[in-house]
């Protein structure tokens, strides 16, 4: 079904991303993809995977931001993209199948890919880039998105430390943080309020569940470097060094 | 966005298609126009049931899986692309036995009269769901338009309107071809005067939309700072990239929409005026040559309509706006 739940979700499982230490590795991009893979929404099909022209569907990219301000100084950003799980999914309404539906459980959006056609309408309803076609030859010709990892999450049969997304699991500049935004005491939601965690346009109103935490402020040099004070030549072998380089 | 030919197909015939049937519906009772002749009904259902059908074989082209179809008449509650599909099928209820008793017993009065409008009513829906299928999306600015949907219904009803007339125009008798080529210009003339009222509106209103306002890093560089993308996530393009910031449609895009206005709207004008007041083959002639143009118009505005749309998530791969 895909209207919206009626009541919101209890439980608003996200992930928070942080984008002050995120190094930009793509570490968490290739192990959603490995799990992934093998996972409930696969396979992720490549074609010419390692050939000049790789294509394929992938539910986490990073991109690396410049971002500059009007005095010239400058900011890389690393940006890892994947589904928001919005609480007003637009991509959830405007699927024609039932294929597309949000838990009401805990507000994981997922694709039933039993049902979907692949019209690729939600694609385009979605603002952020968070869902690929599986067009590759091979594939599976509907659409793909990040699970928010619902078969490691809930998976009793794996340690209770991997029951986490793959990509928070995986991340080794702890960037990436997964649990209850709905609950304003869990570690996430404290991170998003001590740090000012921020939605990505939300001026379209979709409310996303994932929040990003903005760069730290960093002192910002004003004054030119110092000139290299003059040395003063010592006697002994460097005084003989200095005579013969001309003082 | 990428313009998948099925699409452009599938909305500009069965938009005609339906634009058609809604003027049938209408003609008899509102126009009091039905052909005496019943060849001439025959001739002018199957333009509509063809149109249609064409248009609706084109739609599950685009589809990874066509066999799954029938899922998209399951979700009309939240879905504009399934209110669509549900509306298509729901025309035929009153459309067919309408057809029967306008086509074949020629009775356009009483309860025909009642399908008829029943039947252009369903028609029109179906046209505005199909607009509505865009309007609804807010990350193409160009197409979340309070124009989108109305532009939908009056390109289906004039392109229609096209159509009716060299399938009843030429043998109806002088007075019903004036009247038929009158309600075409004014209906392609309108269509294109809303069309462009929304290009000159999209022009006037550029987007505010950036890389910065898209990552949110615009709070770190001041109003007076700028974000750019210094590496994407991967060395090639990805279906993100193919299906929905295809930029090199854009290129011609004045020159295409001079060529849809004068195709679709100055070259039929000028066809149809000086076929109605003449009759049978050569009005036929001039009457199809007018509804191609439209449709080559239509065709090109449709293209455009695709073609011209950024979709916001270009911000995230080094689109300064959309």
């Amino acid at each position: 079904m895909t209207s919206l739940p009626k009541t919101p979700p209890a439980k608003r499982l996200g992930l928070v991303i942080d984008l002050d230490t995120c190094v930009g590795c793509h570490a968490c991009a290739v192990h959603c993809k490995e799990w992934n893979h093998g996972g409930l929404p696969g396979p992720l099909t490549d074609e010419d995977p390692y050939g000049a022209d790789p294509s394929g569907a992938w539910l986490n990219r990073v991109h690396t931001y410049e971002a500059v301000d009007e005095d010239g100084n400058s900011r890389t950003v690393h940006f890892p993209r994947s589904c928001l799980h919005c609480e007003t999914a637009p991509c959830v309404t405007v699927c024609p199948t039932g294929a597309s539906y949000k838990r009401s459980e805990d507000g994981i959006v997922l694709v039933d890919e039993d049902k979907c056609f692949g019209c690729g309408l939600c694609a385009w309803a979605c603002p952020y880039g968070a869902r690929e076609l599986d067009v590759a030859k091979g594939g599976s010709g509907t659409m793909k998105k990040c699970t928010l990892c619902i078969d490691r999450i809930y998976n009793d049969t794996i340690d209770e430390e991997q029951r986490q997304p793959a990509c928070v699991n995986t991340c080794p500049s702890s960037a990436r943080h997964f649990g209850d935004l709905a609950d304003p005491e869990s570690d996430v939601s404290r991170l998003v309020a001590d740090r000012g965690g921020y939605d990505l346009m939300p001026e379209l109103g979709y409310k996303p569940t994932n929040k990003y935490l903005p760069p730290r402020a960093r002192p910002v040099q004003t004054a030119p470097a110092r000139e290299l004070a003059d040395v003063e030549a010592p006697g002994g072998f460097l005084g003989w060094v200095d005579r013969m380089l001309g003082g | 966005m990428h313009p998948a030919p099925s699409i452009i197909f599938f909305t500009t015939l069965s938009g005609a298609g339906y634009g058609l049937l809604a003027l049938f519906g209408l003609l008899g009772p509102v126009l009091g126009l039905t052909p005496s002749d019943s060849g001439i009904r025959y001739t002018a259902l199957l333009a509509a049931f063809g149109l249609i059908g064409a248009g609706l074989a084109c739609s599950t082209l685009h589809l990874q899986h066509p066999m799954r179809a029938w899922r998209g008449f399951s979700q009309w509650r939240s879905s504009w692309l399934s209110r669509e599909a549900v509306l298509a099928l729901l025309v035929f209820v009153p459309g067919l036995p309408f057809a029967w008793g306008w086509g074949v017993a020629g009775e356009a009065g009483g309860l025909w009269a009642v399908l008829g409008l029943l039947t252009a009513l369903l028609a029109i829906a179906t046209l505005f769901c199909t607009g509505m299928i865009y309007a609804c999306l807010k990350p193409v600015r160009a197409w979340h338009h309070p124009l989108t949907a109305p532009l939908y219904v009056l390109f289906g009803l004039a392109s229609g309107a096209a159509w009716a007339f060299p399938a009843i125009a030429p043998w109806a008798g002088p007075t019903a071809a004036t009247s038929l080529a009158i309600v075409a210009i004014c209906l392609l003339a309108l269509a294109w005067a809303v069309k462009v009222m929304q290009w000159m509106h999209l022009a006037d209103a550029p987007s505010t939309t950036t890389p910065g306002t898209a990552t949110g890093l615009d709070a770190l560089t001041g109003p007076g700072g700028y974000v750019r993308e210094l590496i994407p996530p991967h060395t090639q393009e990805t279906w993100l990239l193919r299906e929905m910031a295809w930029r090199i449609g854009r290129k011609h895009a004045l020159k295409l929409r001079l060529i849809a206005v004068i195709g679709g709207l100055a070259v039929p004008a000028m066809l149809m005026a000086s076929a109605m007041t003449l009759q049978g083959t050569t009005a036929l002639i001039l009457g199809l040559a007018a509804a191609a143009a439209v449709q080559l118009g239509v065709t090109i505005e449709r293209w455009l309509f695709f073609a011209e749309a950024k979709h916001m998530v270009a911000l995230y791969y080094g689109a300064e706006t959309a």
